[in-house]
């Protein structure tokens, strides 16, 4: 169990890094030539990537095998982890060298040298075996195995394929090997949040004490939409790409389908207002609580950048940049604090530290609101000089924002201190914990 | 009956190895497209222009510059940039070993200046990434304009 905690903290230390590299990287915007700043963009835009999204998966990982103890009394292969844990160590390590000294032979967000994926890749076939000798033991699995699971061996099956294009066959191929790089991109986001949001739907039985929800076919319907998703909806990155017109007409059609879960949250919305005023201070729930409404905000968001009339003026645009951190940050991240509060921070704390607490978790949800607000009119400004006379040119565009660049940063910096109030208070409780213990 | 009946009674595992077949279907109907991709082959310059997308990757031009839209946004898209007037190969060139606003001086040697040229000359002939060169069809699809 140990070592579920340090993969905790390590998970922890990655998502504050991530936003202090973000922070740096945000700070270029302002810039006027190459040399100002501590690290150049082109080093700073992947190691804040890669700190955060690894954080994220990271950080899911933990969730589960944490929520695996619990479960299993008996947890069988637990000393597997050690090589897991170390063998994320020897990864991030070497990514970061591989950033450090501008070995970048990877390709977006995956800038380091393909050598690192190995060890990845490792962790998760460890992880794999880890959860199935433990999963199979029971014969009926609630909806949350099913989903733990299938994040998993997507992710593995995913995670190769992104290595794919190392192969000249595919590399030589323009089109093609954009197509796939962005299948892999939308897909391993969707194996990642099956890992996630299988940890939420576990939470929300284990707070509500109804282990039925799990079972229920609805949750099972759900799940299979959102495997259904995963596998077929990522064309609607590449709608502006010339690849073929049935990748598209798919992902719209597929993408569509999402629909039925907005209008499935609308609906269930009035019984969770009851339900969350009387579990209002009690925090897991509430980052829980938090996630499920960025959920609702972000998937209304992406149903319409799925619309391809609506992506030709959206993409290419900050509104992306805007749901994306909407999702990792809006519900990636607050289901990974509700895991960490759920385990590592004590259920009854004292009236100081609840104040202090609570205001930090108000500021960052507004901050984040208004953050996303910033990026979606940076993006509404820059489709409309997309679609205007070219006789403006992108520095000049670029020029005309300066105003609201200054509040991006300034927006992004106050976010990343409230986040990173509430990550080093868990981060020095997992330690008190543990002492006590 | 019975054994039809069971076929058809709810199974997770069920569903989820028939999702799983689709999924594999359709991924390797997608790596096969590079074979079908007749005209690439007899291509003369492919070892250039691959040689040029390792540049491109090597470099990290992506964290700011987007194709297709897809990419960073410190810098513009570069889809189309060989196309656009007044962008002839000494001035590509130039703003790359010289650096413009953000964007840094880039060491790099001629060879790796000429194929990273063939790269964006070769990403030019593939369509345009200019969304006003599309127009919006009744069903919420797009197409390119005639
Ligand atoms: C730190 C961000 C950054 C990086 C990294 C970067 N660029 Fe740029 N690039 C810019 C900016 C900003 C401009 C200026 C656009 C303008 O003035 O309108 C630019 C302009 C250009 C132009 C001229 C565009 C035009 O319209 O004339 C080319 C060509 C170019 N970059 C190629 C590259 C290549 C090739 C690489 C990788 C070796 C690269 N850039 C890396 C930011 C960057």
């Amino acid at each position: 169990m140990k070592t579920s905690y340090w993969l905790m903290r390590f998970a922890l230390a990655l998502l504050l890094l991530g936003m202090f590299f973000g922070h740096l990287a945000s700070e270029s915007y302002r810039f006027t030539d190459a040399t100002q700043g501590i690290l150049p963009f082109h080093v700073l835009r992947p190691l804040h990537v890669s700190s955060a999204y690894f954080g994220i998966i990271i950080g899911g990982l933990a969730c589960v095998s944490l929520a695996l103890f619990e479960i299993f009394p008996n947890l069988k292969l637990s000393k597997w982890l050690k090589i897991h844990l170390l063998l994320w160590l020897i990864s991030i390590c070497g990514i970061f060298y591989s950033y450090f000294t501008k070995d970048f032979s990877g390709r977006e967000y995956w800038e380091f040298n393909p050598i690192w994926a190995l060890p990845i890749f490792l962790s998760f076939v460890i992880f794999l075996f880890f959860i199935l000798k433990n999963l199979l033991t029971e014969k009926k699995w609630p909806s949350y195995y099913w989903m733990w699971f299938t994040g998993i061996v997507f992710f593995l099956f995913v995670f190769l394929e992104n290595y794919l294009w190392i192969f000249p066959y595919f590399k030589n191929d323009l089109i093609s090997d954009l197509t796939l790089q962005w299948k892999v991109n939308g897909s391993i986001v969707g194996a990642v949040n099956q890992l996630l949001y299988g940890f939420s739907l576990y939470m929300m039985t284990k707070i509500s004490g109804n282990s039925e929800m799990a079972h229920k076919k609805i949750a099972f319907a759900l799940y299979f939409l959102g495997l259904f998703n995963l596998m077929f909806n990522w064309g609607h990155h590449i709608y502006l790409v010339p690849t073929s017109r049935f990748i598209h007409h798919l992902s719209y059609i597929v993408s569509m389908t999402e629909w039925i879960i907005f209008i499935k949250i609308i609906i269930d919305w009035k019984k969770q207002l009851s339900e969350s005023k009387k579990y209002y201070y009690f925090f897991p729930y509430r980052f829980i609580m938090a996630s499920e409404y960025w959920v609702a905000i972000n998937l209304f968001l992406a149903l319409l950048l799925s619309i391809p009339a609506v992506n030709l003026f959206t993409h290419g645009t900050h509104i992306t940049v805007a749901h994306a951190m909407g999702t990792t940050i809006g519900i990636n991240m607050m289901i990974i604090l509700a895991g960490a509060f759920y385990y590592i921070a004590p259920p009854l704390l004292n009236k100081l530290t609840r104040i202090t607490l609570n205001t930090l978790f108000w500021l960052v949800q507004s901050l984040l609101f208004l953050f996303i607000l910033v990026l979606v009119i940076m993006g509404v400004k820059k489709s409309i000089w997309q679609f205007s006379d070219s006789s403006i040119t992108f520095s000049q565009h670029q020029d005309s924002l300066s105003f609201i660049i200054v509040v991006f940063i300034v927006l992004g910096a106050l976010l990343f201190f409230s986040l990173a109030g509430i990550l080093l208070f868990l981060m020095q409780q997992s330690f008190i914990k543990k002492s006590k213990s | 009956m019975p054994i039809v009946a069971k076929f058809y009674s709810f199974s997770p595992l069920k569903i989820f190895i028939t999702l799983s077949v689709l999924f594999l279907l359709f991924s390797f109907s997608l790596y096969l497209k590079p074979h079908r991709n007749k005209e690439l082959r007899n291509l003369s310059t492919q070892k250039q222009v691959s040689a040029g997308k390792e540049v491109w990757q090597r470099n990290n031009c992506h964290t700011c510059h987007q194709m297709y839209g897809l990419g960073g946004y410190l810098g513009p898209d570069l889809t189309n940039i060989m196309s656009k007037p007044g962008r002839t190969d000494a001035y590509i060139k130039g703003i790359i070993t010289s650096g413009v606003k953000q964007m840094p001086a880039f060491q790099l040697s001629d060879k790796e200046l000429t194929d990273l040229l063939f790269f964006l000359k070769a990403m030019n002939e593939t369509g345009t990434a200019n969304p006003t060169d599309y127009q919006i069809n009744i069903n919420g699809t797009y197409t390119l304009k005639k």
